[in-house]
């Protein structure tokens, strides 16, 4: 049960859909260009008819493809507005081109996005793979494990976005979280306002007296600095998201890392997942420490940047690992998340724990707790060392001849 | 009625040193897009293309007025974008004066990769003017064919050959596609023709709403002539009535350069290197037939200036 943490909190029931598009409202940017898709389509829905009752001053642009709405979003952005879209899956997949413009171009732009599978088959059910198929597009990602974190989530990543100079995209789980009426603390405008400040970019379009060209062609000899300024924005991004963190618990009371740690301090065994996915977790391990069982939850919420430095360490005196991803990479290794956490130990030299993979819940299905209190199971035997660490993809819940 | 007098006190706002070729079409479009602008200040944004990569080799730039590129398909879609911006700061009081948007694509950034976006913007009836500088091919990857490409015309990727004979397809007609959007303003215009041309764009801009102007570029590395003759060229393609210029106005239809006596097509084809083919033989009827849909092409477009004249 969610209690109000800020003193002037106001507990409402609302979906994931529901409630970033009240995040959008209270940030009232200038512009919002998008297209709709399932099951994002709610979050513009309802935006727009904050735009048609005249409660926004925000310019409403309903262009005619997602290309578009990542086109429209950036050049609005340029043109020193602040500028938000929102969307899911194959709209993701077809703003790919744009999404690594807006990054390259530095632009702060905020994207509510619902993670969906990514065809084909067609599937509008939750899964992680479009996002997943976004992670090195210069885009800030940030993950919500329930409504409250969403909405929590779009008011943080406006800061961050315009102080990194970087796009950011905060995600729901398709239909988990997005169509999920649950019991979320929202605040009065003003502090929602009063904390996200007025945009001031360094530079605009519509700027007549300091006119410049954006979008240049570079060769071989600027390009390769300009790409070095991206990535080392996005490592410098880990600060930024940290101070906009504390500025944000300091006002509202809620306290945000790069990740959650849930019974990590002298866990044994632990599970590393991202998204709603961590609440179905908690419940397994709340249940196994009452047996006794030293068993944890690390809860990505920031996977880009990715804090692999302090992952590292969190995780360097845990046993057995599961790393969970929910969506593979048809790389013919392992899973992006998987990828990233062993690439950290190992970077760190840290060797000692058995790190395993698991691939689950694609295309929305069904993932609950007796599913992970197996995977804890099987971290028990391997940290026992009564069952060998295995190699490859386990996949859960799924039928493989 | 462009005034030559008055056009000569205008700034000139794109500046020299770009890397055009000598006698493109393209500088020739943006310079007096910009001239008629006047004094207005004018936000631009461009497709990907020839025009783009020649005027902003970082860290350069031939534009006086802020520029805006970042995709090849999404000219349109940017130019709705910086409107809406405008639109809406504006609304709050942090923007007070007046600006003017203005797109530009080469033909394959208009006529086929960004065609929806070009739709979705006047559809959505930003207040903005789409310039496509059509020089009827990719120019800028090396003379590919497109859309726009009319029959018979030797592409790298329609080449003439021993069988096929250039472009076996007529043009598609974009100008008509616009016109059936039911926007304000519509023009066909071209290179050769600065009062024309000017006139147009300043009744373009003067628009409360979405305007459009297909002008015919001459490319001289793809129609293969010398630089020299891109003007005298171009004016061809008017006096043999392969590209009218004409426009329509709140769907009226005007013819607005009526040739003095109508030229067969040969006397604009003959001097490109792109139709050398077809004055060989091999590829006899070819040459007959654009000339029956130029002609067919031409009454029509007689019958609708008819039609809709008030």
């Amino acid at each position: 049960m969610i209690k109000t943490v800020y003193s002037k909190g106001k507990l409402v029931a609302k979906t994931g859909n529901e409630v970033m598009a009240e995040a959008m409202r209270q940030i009232e940017p200038d512009v919002v260009a998008a297209y709709p898709i399932t099951p994002a389509t709610e979050i513009v829905q309802i935006f727009s008819q904050f735009v048609a009752d005249g409660i926004v001053k925000s310019e409403y642009v309903a262009v005619e493809s997602e290309h578009s709405a990542m086109s429209a979003t950036i050049a609005a952005a340029a043109a020193g507005a602040r500028a938000m879209t929102g969307t899911s899956a194959q709209g993701l997949a077809l703003m790919w081109e744009m999404l690594y413009i807006a990054a390259g171009l530095r632009l702060p732009i905020v994207m509510a996005e619902v993670n969906r599978a990514l065809s084909a088959p067609i599937n509008i059910h939750g899964d992680q793979s479009d996002t997943m198929g976004a992670r090195d597009s210069g885009w800030i990602q940030i993950y919500s494990e329930n409504s409250q974190e969403a909405y929590d989530n779009m008011i943080q990543a406006v800061k961050i976005a315009e102080k990194a100079k970087l796009p950011a995209m905060v995600t729901t789980d398709g239909f988990i979280i997005s169509h999920c009426m649950e019991v979320v603390e929202t605040y009065p405008d003003e502090d929602v306002k009063k904390f996200v400040g007025e945009y001031k970019p360094e530079r605009s379009l519509l700027d007549t007296k300091k006119p410049y060209t954006l979008g240049s062609i570079e060769l071989q000899d600027y390009y390769f600095e300009h790409r070095w300024q991206l990535a080392e924005g996005m490592r410098n991004a880990k600060n930024i998201i940290a101070e906009v963190a504390k500025d944000f618990e300091k006002t509202f009371g809620r306290k945000y890392d790069m990740y959650e740690k849930y019974m990590m301090d002298d866990a044994e065994i632990a599970i590393v997942v991202i998204g709603s996915t961590a609440g179905t977790a908690k419940v397994v391990v709340k249940e196994l420490r009452e047996k006794g069982i030293k068993a944890g939850l690390l809860k990505i919420r920031v996977f880009r940047p990715f804090p692999f430095e302090m992952i590292a360490k969190d995780l360097a005196n845990v046993k057995a690992i599961a790393v969970m991803d929910r969506a593979d990479s048809c790389s013919g290794t392992y899973a992006p998340l998987y990828s990233d956490v062993v690439t950290a130990l190992f970077a760190a030299g840290v060797m000692a724990p058995k790190v395993v993979n698991y691939v689950y819940g694609l295309g929305g299905r069904e993932i609950n707790t007796d599913h992970i209190a197996a995977v804890y199971d099987k971290l028990g035997k391997i940290a026992s060392g009564a069952e060998k660490p295995f190699t490859g993809i386990e996949y859960i819940n799924v039928r493989i001849k | 009625m462009a005034n030559l007098k008055e056009l000569s006190k205008c700034p000139e706002r794109l500046t020299g040193g770009h890397r055009l070729c000598a006698g493109c079409g393209a500088g020739i479009v943006a310079r007096q897009t910009l001239l008629a602008a006047g004094n207005t200040p004018v936000v631009v944004t461009s497709a990907t293309g020839c025009l783009e990569v020649s005027t902003t080799i970082f860290p350069y730039s031939s534009w006086k007025d802020s520029f805006f590129h970042s995709a090849f398909e999404n000219s349109a879609a940017t130019c709705s974008g910086i409107e809406a911006a405008y639109k809406s700061l504006k609304k709050q009081g942090k923007i007070t004066e007046d600006i003017r948007f203005i797109a530009f694509g080469g033909d394959g950034g208009t006529y086929d990769i960004g065609l929806q976006s070009l739709s979705g913007a006047v559809e959505r009836g930003h207040r903005m003017l789409y310039i496509c500088y059509n020089n009827e091919a990719y120019m800028n990857t090396g003379i590919q064919r497109s859309g726009a490409t009319p029959r018979g015309a030797h592409t790298t990727t329609a080449p003439a050959g021993k069988s096929i004979h250039g472009k076996q397809q007529t043009r598609k007609d974009l100008t008509e596609i616009m016109v059936a959007h039911d926007i304000p303003y519509v023009a066909q215009a071209y290179v050769g023709n600065w009062n024309d041309y000017i006139t147009k764009v300043q009744k373009a801009l003067a628009v409360d709403g979405p305007s459009f102007i297909n002008i015919l570029t001459p490319c001289r590395l793809g129609w293969a002539y010398k630089p020299e003759d891109t003007m005298s060229l171009n004016r061809l393609a008017v006096e043999t009535c392969i590209w009218p210029s004409y426009e329509v106005e709140n769907g009226v239809y005007k013819i607005n350069v009526m040739p003095k006596e109508k030229k067969p097509v040969t006397e604009f084809l003959k001097p490109q290197g792109r139709f050398s083919h077809l004055f060989k033989p091999g590829s006899e009827g070819i040459i007959e037939q654009i000339q029956k849909e130029v002609d067919a092409k031409w009454e029509l477009l007689q019958k609708k200036v008819a039609m809709t004249a008030k």
